[in-house]
């Protein structure tokens, strides 16, 4: 089997605050191959983001990553020095955040933003950065690129400053793409548009996408493996037609139930009932569902069986469904 | 029967630049005067009825006019021209300081998007809930706080929450609050903006759920704007698909959604995720919408995006039409289909 674009095996963080230790990972371990598209799926707090962070190397300095590894080719980003990571990120790595408008940096026009990381990453004559960068400003769907390269962030419509945050994530041709979130705020016109930007540009140049949302219906369009987290734990990992289709972990059948998608009326969603677990807590039960959990077991008490990487269908519970 | 709520002929511009000061001075010497500052056309010549105990869902990208919409018809921006007439009373008239004071100002109230930015932090969740009491029912001591237990008992937020402080409270917490505040005054007619979208899936379907049981119980009638597409379809009879300040589309929501007539309507049902629909070729928008700003009156809203964009479209604005027996819709080639 060829090795994965990006590994991460056992990921465990923490922060430090003052009122106790959040341990908002443990054990996180979910592997991309070449070329796929991943979907990581899970509700505010669930770790997402931190899982994002922590493989980009830029946790907020309060977290701490505790254990684990992210191999991307031969290197360890959970242990390389701030060089290597400096030549790794914006080359190997690229990452669309959230909310374009703050991500970009609001005194610069947008065609020298993405002319700087082609001069840093792209081994390209700097006399020809700006030439290219119009050139990718045309490549990500920007009408009038030689205009637009002089406009400035807050000049250009949420959906245009996506379309930039792509261009400068994609313009050193990474091999993993991270998309945080990359359609949230936006139009679901403006969100079909930019989702199938992201797909036809990541086939063009045979790039790995994970791509972060809470919109199962979305990851379910966009992806082809999905990964659910809950607590700061991965609670399943499986191919998507079979995540729907039979979903193992309880939490993936009921946050499946509560998605308004495929129902006629609004009785037949569900909720789920109870909230995550205070992650401060010392006595954190090992499945951090378990309190909320309609099928638990006096067995669930034991050590969680973590997801590995591996395995085609990977369930976190003692008790899964068949 | 007359309708709960009337807007006729309703429209919003809001002038761009300044008539007063020097720039102003400067701009009224040559060129003549505050009438030939450019307009945004927020809200454009739209009218539509709200029926007693109807849900309104009202869906379009963000910049349509939507938001501008609610606050005219909630009676917090007053209209450029038309009418909002509540049951046989024309409000319009009245401007939105002296509507604040109104009697019927309780007839009327307004959810808004994310709870934790709409209740004031240093309120605590009985004092944001009691505020419209007081102001608009006169109600103090026992009165009032028998009112506001109720509110909220009404809307399942457990009486020891009330002494906290909105950062105290979960995000649904927080939204059971904003809900209780509108509620509180028993109005005829709620306008929910975006009650949802701040909120995670598993407590917006509560939310959704606790709408729909107080809608009955209180006989209120609902205007939800929503994003949301696969929410609206759920609560909402009936819904307009607002494009650029007008209402291009409008009819029962069901209806709308399985089978849109406007060439808009079309593309916003065709992005909406969905499980069960990958894979399927869609229907993509391209381009950026025309300015809002002084749009000529003789051209489509939707021309440069649409699909279809032929002559005829540049010549001359399609107006809402009645296709079939329930339908409406702004477009030259729309037919009802069989």
């Amino acid at each position: 089997m060829e090795s994965p674009a990006l590994d991460v095996d056992n990921l465990s963080v923490e922060f430090r605050t003052r009122s106790g230790v959040v341990r908002a990972l443990e054990n996180v371990s979910f592997s991309v191959a070449k070329g796929e598209t991943l979907a990581i799926v899970g509700e505010s707090g669930s770790g997402k983001s931190v899982t994002a962070y922590a493989v980009m190397g830029i946790l907020d300095p309060a977290g701490r990553v505790s254990a684990g590894s992210a191999m991307l080719g031969g290197l360890d980003l959970l242990k390389a020095s701030a060089d290597q990571l400096d030549n790794v990120r914006g080359r190997e790595i690229g990452m669309i955040f959230q909310n374009p408008r703050t991500a970009l940096n609001p005194i610069r026009p947008i065609g020298r933003q993405i002319a700087d990381v082609l001069i840093r990453h792209g081994n390209i004559p700097r006399s020809e950065a700006p030439e290219r960068a119009i050139d990718l400003i045309r490549s990500v769907g920007i009408t009038d690129p030689k205009r637009r390269a002089k406009a400035y962030p807050f000049e250009l419509s949420g959906g245009m400053c996506q379309r930039v945050m792509i261009a400068i994530a994609l313009a050193a041709r990474p091999t993993l793409l991270i998309a945080d979130e990359p359609t949230t705020g936006l139009d679901v016109t403006t969100q079909a548009v930019i989702m199938d930007l992201i797909g036809d540009l990541a086939s063009e140049i045979g790039m790995a996408t994970i791509f972060i949302t809470h919109d199962l219906a979305l990851a379910a369009q966009r992806a082809a493996r999905i990964v659910v987290m809950h607590a700061g734990h991965v609670i399943e990992n499986a191919p998507t037609r079979e995540l729907f289709e039979q979903p193992r972990h309880p939490y993936t059948k009921m946050l499946i139930a509560a998605t308004p998608d495929r129902v006629a009326n609004l009785d037949e969603l569900i909720s789920i009932p109870g909230a995550l677990p205070d992650l401060r807590r010392q006595n954190l039960p090992p499945c951090r569902y378990s309190e909320r959990c309609t099928r638990k077991l006096m067995d669930c008490d034991q050590p969680l069986p973590h997801v590995i990487n591996g395995s085609a269908h990977g369930v976190a519970c003692r008790n899964p469904l068949s | 029967m007359t309708a709960l709520l009337d807007i006729a002929e309703l429209s919003k511009r809001f002038p761009i630049g300044t008539a007063t000061g020097p720039l102003g001075r400067l701009r009224k010497r040559f060129k003549g005067g505050p009438d030939h500052l450019p307009h945004v056309f927020a809200v454009d010549d739209v009218n539509f009825t709200i029926q007693k105990g109807e849900t309104v869902g009202l869906v379009g990208e963000s910049g349509c006019g939507k938001s501008t919409l609610v606050r005219v018809l909630t009676r917090l921006l007053d209209p450029t021209e038309g009418s909002v007439k509540l049951g046989a009373r024309e409000l319009s008239l009245m401007s939105a300081a002296r509507f604040a004071r109104d009697p019927d100002r309780a007839r009327i109230q307004m959810v808004f998007q994310d709870a934790g930015e709409s209740i004031n932090p240093r309120f605590t969740a009985f004092e944001a809930i009691a505020d419209p009491l007081r102001r608009l029912k006169k109600l103090r001591g026992d009165a009032l706080k028998a009112k506001v237990e109720q509110a909220a008992t009404r809307c399942g937020l457990p009486l020891e929450l009330l002494s906290r402080f909105p950062h105290q409270l979960s995000g649904g917490q927080r939204a059971r609050v904003g809900i209780a505040r509108a509620v509180g005054v028993e109005p005829e007619l709620l306008v929910l903006d975006e009650p949802t979208a701040a909120l995670d899936v598993s407590v917006q379907v509560v939310i959704l759920q606790l709408l729909q049981r107080l809608k009955v119980e209180l006989g209120m009638s609902y205007v939800f704007v929503s994003h949301d597409l696969s929410v609206v379809r759920l609560l909402c009879d009936r819904v307009l698909v607002m494009y650029l300040g007008k209402i291009v589309e409008a009819g029962p929501a069901r209806e709308v959604f399985d089978n849109p007539l406007h060439p808009y309507t079309k593309a916003l049902v065709s992005a909406v995720p969905s499980i069960e629909t990958r894979g399927v070729a869609k229907l993509r928008l391209q381009g950026e919408p025309r300015s809002p700003i002084d749009p000529d009156p003789n051209v489509c809203r939707f021309y440069g995006r649409c699909q279809v964009g032929v002559d005829a479209c540049k010549t001359s604005m399609p107006p809402l039409r009645k296709v079939g027996t329930d339908r409406e819709v702004a477009c030259h080639f729309a037919q009802a289909s069989a």
